[in-house]
């Protein structure tokens, strides 16, 4: 945990009356797939919302490349080189999917090499190209969502829950392409499906009410069953 | 990138047919060709003209998510700051060339959409800025910002209600066959159809465009890929209250007579203009417009009466048939 490229101290996060994140420390290491787990309305979602600015941290500190950013705007965070997936996917429906990633290729125009890299594990994005995003299935959605937070490269990427509501065939496809990505960039991977992320995660942390409860390495945890049934036992009852 | 065995990428031509299916639905109801024409080529002129006022507040309702009930003080606005350019041009205006009448008209558009522009951004800045997010307030504040801009026309141009003639060359009609066309109503076509092609253009072949388009769907995602939605929104509100006072202009020459509230007055008509093509939508605005203003003009003809209420039954009928307007299933 020396070398953190986001570091979150002591978070608090507010939502009217609620108080949803109370007091998360949390460390995601610089090249590695962090992964975020916890049933749901633990604060998953919330932690990366704080994290990209969408919703104010009430108190604590967020650090990214060693610079606060818990004050900045969510414009701000992302040209800094945090990437986002929300886990509603949020592709711009009315857009085409090639309307889609050219918004998000802040920096001019999209580099090919890098779009054929996506097509190489998202084939579906290339075949349904001039189509209209919101005529795509969930699983291609999840796709557009994912290329665009890719199509430049970004130093973070935060993906909020991807195989949620999503078939078998396609998560496996997911977790290929997002298998692909590490090395690339740092990924925080929010998730409930343990089995998923068990194949991916380098590090893994578990939230509950609005706290980290557990963290280490992914590794220790896929191989201690009492530690996994401890932590995450309604979510691995509803994931196997 | 993609191969012929793909279905077709789907397009719902279903709300363009709209309108040129109501035109030639009415030629046998109207039965004379001139007359039909005349019908015609009236509601297109109108339908246009509520358009281009449509336009810009159908993008804020979208993008911002603002119920500005004030976006008729704009309309008034441009037309009196119209003004500022014809009076002392009244010499072009009334030469008997087509040149200079239509240099006069390009000024005074210049003029008031600069005007309506500045106006707009204050009037974000001011009014609607405190109340974002919160409907209510913003149809309290904007009515009582219209009210405001109103008065405040009063004191700067006088409470008297003031003649905007129409430039020489535009006065009349011209024949068609049997059918008189007033030559303005050709020109406020021309001008709804260049500020069509102009948004169309902008809205889907420029980046700009895009993420309006895509600020109207989702503006936090927008932000969150790096674009400060806040600039977007001035902007966009500004441009908004720019074609309004465009349409301003156009509507006080159709009228041949300014007031204050005049912006007011075309309200009911702007709003039902936007419900009926689906919000932020400007196709569908457009669309929506000429669906509008010929079904006043054919039930205007065919049964009086009826004209009263056709805004408010076509308006029933296609929200009944696509809750969510035109431009959405």
């Amino acid at each position: 945990m020396t070398d953190a490229l986001l570091k979150l101290s002591g978070v608090h996060t507010h939502i009217g009356e609620y108080h949803i994140l109370q007091g998360v420390d949390l460390a995601v290491p610089r090249g590695g797939l962090a992964v975020l787990l916890g049933r749901n309305g633990a604060g998953k979602t919330t932690t990366l919302r704080t994290i990209m600015g969408l919703w104010h941290a009430s108190a604590g500190k967020v650090e990214f490349n060693g610079r606060d950013i818990s004050k900045l705007r969510t414009p701000d965070i992302a040209q800094a080189g945090i990437a986002y997936v929300p886990e509603s996917m949020a592709v711009f429906s009315d857009l085409t999917v090639r309307e889609n990633l050219y918004l998000a290729a802040r920096s001019g125009p999209m580099d090919t090499a890098r779009l054929e890299w996506i097509f190489s594990f998202f084939p579906a994005l290339k075949k349904f190209w001039n189509y209209p995003a919101g005529d795509l299935s969930g699983g291609q959605k999840q796709m557009v969502a994912i290329a665009r937070a890719i199509i430049e490269p970004r130093e973070l990427l935060l993906i909020d829950e991807p195989t949620k509501g999503l078939a078998p065939a396609i998560i496996q496809s997911l977790a290929d392409a997002i298998r692909q990505l590490k090395g690339q960039t740092t990924v925080l991977l929010v998730e409930q499906n343990f089995n998923f992320v068990r194949q991916l995660g380098d590090t893994v942390a578990v939230m509950d009410d609005g706290r980290i409860v557990h963290h280490g390495s992914m590794a220790e945890l896929a191989a201690d069953r009492a530690l996994q049934e401890r932590l995450l036992g309604l979510a691995l009852d509803s994931h196997q | 990138m993609h191969d012929s065995t793909l279905p077709s990428i789907p397009r719902d031509y279903v709300p363009m047919l709209l309108v040129p299916a109501l035109m030639l639905a009415m030629l046998p109801l109207v039965g004379s060709m001139p007359t039909w024409v005349t019908l015609t080529v009236a509601g297109l002129a109108m339908g246009m003209m509520i358009f281009i006022m449509s336009s810009g507040l159908t993008l804020v309702f979208g993008l911002m998510d603002v119920l500005n009930f004030g976006h008729g003080a704009f309309v008034s606005v441009g037309a009196f700051a119209a003004t500022i350019v014809l009076v002392p041009m009244q010499g072009w205006m009334e030469a008997d060339s087509l040149g200079m009448n239509l240099g006069a008209l390009g000024l005074a558009i210049a003029m008031a959409m600069a005007v309506t522009a500045v106006l707009g951004w204050v009037f974000e800045r001011v009014i609607i800025m405190p109340v974002y997010g919160q409907h209510l307030k913003q149809i309290l504040i904007t009515m009582g910002g219209m009210i405001v801009v109103e008065q405040l026309i009063h004191v700067v141009w006088g409470a008297d209600h003031k003649p905007m003639p129409l430039p020489t060359a535009l006065r009349g009609a011209i024949l068609l066959g049997d059918a008189a066309i007033e030559k303005y109503r050709l020109l406020a076509v021309a001008v709804g159809v260049l500020v069509f092609i102009v948004l169309t253009l902008v809205l889907n072949r420029t980046k700009l465009g895009l993420l309006i388009r895509a600020g109207v769907e989702n503006g936090e995602m927008v932000e969150a890929l790096g674009y400060r939605i806040r600039r977007l929104f001035v902007a966009v509100f500004a441009a908004g209250s720019a074609l309004a006072g465009l349409g301003g202009v156009m509507w006080g020459l159709y009228k041949e007579t300014l007031t204050a509230s005049m912006g007011g007055e075309v309200m009911v008509m702007v709003f039902i203009t936007i419900i009926i093509g689906g919000l932020g939508s400007v196709g569908g605005s457009f669309i929506g417009a000429l669906l509008m203003a010929l079904t006043a003009n054919y039930a205007g003809f065919l049964a009086p009466k009826l004209a009263l209420v056709s805004h408010i039954v076509l308006m029933i009928a296609i929200l009944l048939w696509r809750p969510a307007g035109l431009s959405r299933k």
